[in-house]
């Protein structure tokens, strides 16, 4: 028997073939409702054939699901620390409020005077978002953190707009999130990049070589994805504004900031948060996420419709804001994803200082813990993140891709690899504050084991993950003769 | 707090190996005139207790008390949902993961995706289909960009003004910066778009919704004929896409690009998200999709597995050039669908689609019984547009007043419909919710 020094490395793993290869025509796993109303006359013409879909009963389609989750690795199952996508915790009560039948049972086009109980919560939840963040007008929107972004790009085009002189380029550091320079591009902006000092942030100097007149504006990451505060922002800012530009922020990385740090305060414009990521709403294998944004009282009319409007006699939705750059999503975004957030602010409140104190202590814990055995390009304290690089194994041929391999073997979920750019073969560690310190140790012995497997046995590493259901997989294949569909 | 495992001697400890002195220690790189000089001004933490009672107390606060009785649906409708739905998409190994960026511990939301995107190229006649989109009105704006990015050098598209006006106005924020213009259709008496006056000249796509914001089921091999003679891409949009269990597909009339909303296809309506925003299209404009896709390759020993793929479209590969800036979709959702298809099946999907059709007909001919009127004579689905007599806010009003939410009033978005009322009818509703219905409005 193969015992395993560490835990999550083995269990049941069966085969389990796709849908319609158990398919027996005739099953159905559905209660179809009785018929009690006459069969009407359809044209010929718009009859079609019953879909080529497979015909399963519920318990195949149980088994089958339950199984394909089996070969899953999800925060439930263990260590996440996949930089730059805060993979915490995610509270089960916020599933339990979120699927509450009064509101997953909501018709988006009700009266206000029914949907008054969602109102009060996506309300609450603006203000509460306004309040950890410092800037005072916010909009829910938006469906994603790349919705986010394209919402305050949207925001800066219609600015510019209004003043009566469109810009041409927005400058994007090489420190910040990949998704920016498309929705940058999406509004129609040039993307110019702006490099990072050799301290792995912004100076105020770089940017002022690039802002002129045509710029709209800069789309800062803070923390940025090295980890690192941009301590200059405050100057950067000042710099953009005198040539009457705009900062935009992406906070996909706020988890290290909450009651630390007043957006507005540090001048920014536009900010967007991810509710998936900082305020514990599931990523979902991929989606849904949340991605509002917070402006300052300049940029509040720009805010998508409808927006939520407290009235003497409750709430109501509102388009009366002609500056606007209109509608984003087909009814309010994710609510269902804004359900989990709030439950989460709720439960936190004031806390939510210490999740960020906490979860800066987990990366610092680990940066401290594991700069001896790789290489970190910039040693100095981090936020919520840090980044290593594979430079020390190179002359073992070992690469960041063998290292994140093995550690599943080693019950892990890896960290994000190859990315921020600025480090080749980086290795970005988000641990997140709800890892415990037993769990970040285990996590620090194993990064130490590959980092001595890679001396004296790198072949170990090549082969990994040895103990998945599938081995590493022909990504070059699916590229060049792509099957999207079966 | 329970989600927070650090003991304070736990800290301590941390603290020492970190070198810093205490927990405020950890912040130095950001200077004082950077840091907030109040804490955070938000109630009192709630236990999971409180929680429950607060969210209980608002989840309450909502309307209708019968949920039988709303026949509103526009984009957002009520179908019934099997509870092993509910029970698998809520195993956490799917709903904790991230994007499946390494396969080896992923192959689960893989290949549930693989088959997802499988289920929904069957359903709209297509030959590809990607991960997911948001919702519908951004999956038709990005199916429009990508037609403009296939065209080169045309700047318009024409849209009919059948197409849900919440779509067609998202279409209107997203193609504003880029300097694209839109040419609006009308439609004709039968309440079906009208493509006689399409613009001959610089137009990259025509876009229809089928069936339409009035519920009327288009020609769409009409449509696919004259856009395709202005040598334009040929989009079909959709809210309901159970329709498709019954009608011809978008891909069998001639669709290039087929996309809208999935969220009949076993999602709650969660006041309108998270839903569901479904893209397919014909392989040969495979490199131009937005948006994720996954596709079957193998391991080294020749397994059979699934991986994310044609990344270099995407935004961390190809940056400003991307085909999307998207990153997070609606996997999850992609996944409850492709759940719920298989949960119906083929032929069950054919018998729902049909019980909904006949349910909506019987509704149609009941009301004209009654002496109201039938505005538009091209054959529908689930939703249909009566006129009334009178205002229909007016008899909106009434209704909701009654316990009924009759359905809704055209008014709101279409000058000339003020007494027009769109009513949506699906499996949920028993023949005496459909009479009552009618007796109610008719009163």
């Amino acid at each position: 028997m193969n015992i395993h020094p560490v835990p999550g490395t083995s269990g049941l793993s069966m085969n389990e073939p796709l849908l319609w290869e158990r398919s027996q025509q005739g099953r159905s796993g559905f209660s179809l409702p009785r018929r009690d109303v006459p069969e009407s006359d359809l044209p010929a013409e718009l009859q079609a054939p019953p879909p080529d879909l497979p015909d399963l009963s519920e318990l195949d389609v149980v088994r089958h699901y339950t199984r394909l989750s089996q070969w899953n690795f999800g925060v439930d199952t263990g260590s996440y620390p996949l930089g730059s996508c805060t993979m915490k915790y995610n509270p089960k009560t916020n599933e339990v409020q979120a699927a509450r039948p009064g509101f997953a049972q909501a018709h988006p086009l009700l009266p206000a005077d029914m949907t008054q109980g969602i109102l009060q919560l996506m309300h609450d939840l603006q203000n509460h978002l306004a309040e950890i963040t410092g800037l005072p007008h916010v909009t829910l929107q938006p469906a994603a953190g790349a919705h986010g972004e394209y919402t305050g790009m949207r925001i800066f085009y219609a600015y510019h707009h209004q003043k009566g002189r469109q810009r041409r380029k927005v400058l994007i550091p090489d420190t910040a999130h990949g998704t920016n320079p498309a929705s940058a591009a999406m509004c129609g902006y040039q993307t110019v990049p702006v490099k990072s000092s050799e301290q792995g942030i912004l100076t105020a100097r770089a940017v002022a070589e690039l802002m002129d007149e045509d710029t709209a504006g800069i789309m800062v990451t803070n923390p940025n994805t090295l980890g690192l505060f941009e301590e200059n922002i405050r100057e950067i800012a000042r710099t953009v504004h005198e040539k009457g530009g705009l900062v935009y922020c992406d906070g996909a990385n706020f988890n290290a900031l909450m009651g630390i740090v007043d957006m507005a305060q540090i001048g920014v414009d536009v900010l967007h948060l991810n509710l998936h990521k900082t305020f514990a709403a599931p990523h979902g294998g991929g989606g849904p996420g949340s991605g509002p944004v917070c402006v300052t009282p300049e940029l509040e009319p720009f805010l998508p419709l409808p927006r939520i409007v407290k009235t003497d006699s409750g709430y109501t939705l509102s388009e009366d804001f002609p500056q606007s750059i209109g509608r984003l999503h087909t009814f309010f975004g994710n609510v269902g994803v804004m359900i989990k957030a709030a439950s989460y602010i709720l439960s936190l409140g004031p806390d939510l200082k210490r999740v960020s104190q906490l979860a800066v202590l987990n990366a610092n814990y680990i940066k401290e813990q594991l700069k001896d055995s790789f290489h970190l390009p910039y040693d100095r304290p981090c936020m919520h993140e840090c980044v290593f690089s594979d430079i020390w194994q190179e002359k073992y041929k070992v690469s960041t891709l063998d290292i994140a391999k093995r550690l599943i073997d080693f019950g892990f979920h890896p960290p994000t690899i190859y990315f921020p750019l600025v480090v080749p073969g980086a290795m970005m560690v988000e641990p997140t504050e709800t890892e415990s310190k037993e769990d970040l140790d285990r996590f620090v012995q194993g990064m130490r084991t590959i980092a001595n497997e890679a001396e004296e046995n790198p072949q170990i590493l090549h082969d990994a993950p040895s103990k998945t259901k599938v081995g590493r997989m022909d990504e070059t294949l699916a590229a060049r003769h792509p099957c999207l569909t079966g | 707090m329970r989600y927070l495992p650090h003991t304070d001697s736990e800290i301590q400890d941390m603290l020492t190996v970190v070198g810093a002195d205490s927990l405020n220690d950890l912040f130095s790189p950001i200077a004082e005139d950077c840091r907030r000089t109040t804490p955070l001004n938000l109630p009192e933490p709630m236990t999971e207790w409180e929680l429950d009672r607060h969210m209980a107390s608002l989840a309450e606060n909502m309307g209708p008390t019968q949920k039988s009785m709303s026949f509103l649906g526009a984009g957002s409708y009520d179908h019934y949902i099997p509870a092993s739905l509910k029970h698998l998409v809520s195993r956490s190994e799917f709903y904790t993961a991230y994007t499946p960026y390494q396969p080896e511990v992923s192959q689960g939301t893989l290949q549930a995706i693989f088959e997802y995107q499988s289920l929904a190229s069957r359903l709209l006649g297509l030959e590809i289909s990607n991960a997911s989109m948001y919702d519908g009105a951004s999956a038709l704006a990005e199916a429009l960009l990508m037609a403009l990015r296939i065209g080169k050098k045309k700047s318009i598209v024409a849209l009919s003004t059948a197409i849900h006006p919440h779509y067609r106005q998202v279409v209107a924020t997203y193609l504003e910066p880029m300097g694209f213009s839109i040419v609006e259709l009308p439609w004709g008496q039968d309440g079906r778009s009208d493509l006689t006056d399409l613009p001959r000249e610089d137009l990259a796509a025509v876009a229809v919704q089928s069936p339409n914001f009035f519920g009327c089921i288009e020609d769409l091999a009409a449509c696919a004929q004259a856009a395709h003679s202005c040598q334009a891409l040929f989009i079909t949009a959709f809210t309901e896409p159970l329709a498709y269990g019954l009608v011809p597909s978008p891909g069998s009339q001639g669709a290039d690009i087929a996309c809208g909303e999935g969220q009949s296809l076993g999602i709650a309506q969660s006041f309108g998200g998270p839903g569901l925003g479904m893209f397919c299209s014909l392989k040969k404009y495979m490199r131009n999709l937005p948006g994720r896709l996954v596709g079957q390759t193998q391991d080294h020993q020749g397994n059979r597995g699934y991986v994310l793929t044609l990344a270099t479209r995407e935004q961390h590969i190809r940056r400003e050039k991307a085909t999307s800036n998207i990153c997070s979709n609606q996997g999850l959702c992609a996944t409850t669908a492709a759940m719920y298809l298989a949960s119906v099946g083929g032929t069950g999907l054919r018998e729902l689609a049909r019980l909904n059709r006949d349910k909506a007909e019987y509704t149609r001919q009941e009301f004209l019984a009654q002496g109201c009127s039938l505005p538009f004579s091209a054959p529908g689905f689930n939703e249909f547009v009566i006129q009334l007599p009178r205002d229909a806010e007016e008899v909106f009003a009434r209704c909701t007043g009654q316990g009924i939410v009759p359905g809704l009033p055209l008014g709101r978005f279409y000058s000339g419909l003020e007494d027009h009322m769109l009513i949506c009818v699906t499996e949920t509703k028993s023949k005496q919710d459909l009479d009552s219905l009618v007796k109610e409005v008719c009163s």
